[in-house]
């Protein structure tokens, strides 16, 4: 399964880049899934991914919660709590 | 329903020509302007720089003011957000609502407002003089988008 997936504000910052192409094997179907993934790459990573409770994500540009699941193409967006307007 | 993010300013005049134009049966119009302050949580702010994510930024902007439109009885709503930096007295974000009358016109812009603050993919960052960081989400918005 093939992802985008892109970073926004303080994550670009902390983890040092704006998006990537990811290719994940099973067991990754969730978001859950990818964040598990994704924490293991190291402090920084696990900071934002695991020990985070303000990370907030979109699927396809909607938001969406840990337990979505994800399918090939998929573009999925990583972002803190919005602060616009 | 007329939704931009943009860099460049935004000009009233502009956007109260284009609104709803040729109804001849509106009654209210409702404008909100948000601008950027020169003091943020003690600190003076010289530099405002807003990121966003292009294409969901604009979508869930659509989908509130849908949201707008299906509570009051709308004619028509332009909502202008503005990103990149930004100096203090500048303009950020506009919201405009034409309605039959001032109840639907006033309750729909503060609505759109609070929710585009708490649900629109926007992140402020600030230059102070000690530096600069990210602006945190505040509880009282938060508190704001949930009294609809």
């Amino acid at each position: 399964m093939k992802l985008q997936i892109l970073y926004f504000a303080s994550l670009r910052e902390q983890l040092g880049r704006d998006r990537e192409s990811l290719v994940v094997e099973d067991p990754v179907n969730t978001l859950q899934d990818l964040m598990a993934q994704l924490a293991s790459r190291g402090d920084a990573w696990r900071a934002v991914m695991s020990d985070n409770p303000n990370l907030l994500a979109a699927i396809n540009q909607e938001t969406a919660q840990a337990d979505a699941p994800l399918n090939d193409g998929d573009e999925v967006a990583f972002f803190p709590p919005v602060t616009g307007g | 329903m007329a939704v931009s993010v943009q860099q460049a300013d935004f000009h009233i005049d502009q956007v109260l020509d284009e609104l709803a134009a040729g109804r001849r049966d509106v009654g209210a119009v409702a404008v909100f302007i948000g601008k950027v302050r020169d003091i943020n949580s003690g600190d003076d702010v010289s530099t405002l720089t807003l990121e966003h994510y292009p294409g969901m930024t604009e979508k869930s902007i659509e989908k509130i003011v849908t949201e707008a439109e299906q509570r009051w009885a709308l004619m028509d709503s332009t909502v202008i957000h503005r990103v990149g930096e930004l100096q203090p007295t500048d303009n950020i974000v506009l919201v405009a609502v034409a309605s039959a009358h001032r109840g639907d016109a006033f309750q729909a812009c503060e609505f759109i407002m609070d929710y585009l603050k708490t649900r629109a993919p926007f992140w402020k960052k600030e230059q102070t003089a000690d530096g600069e960081r990210w602006v945190e989400a505040r509880n009282s918005d938060k508190k704001a988008a949930q009294r609809w």
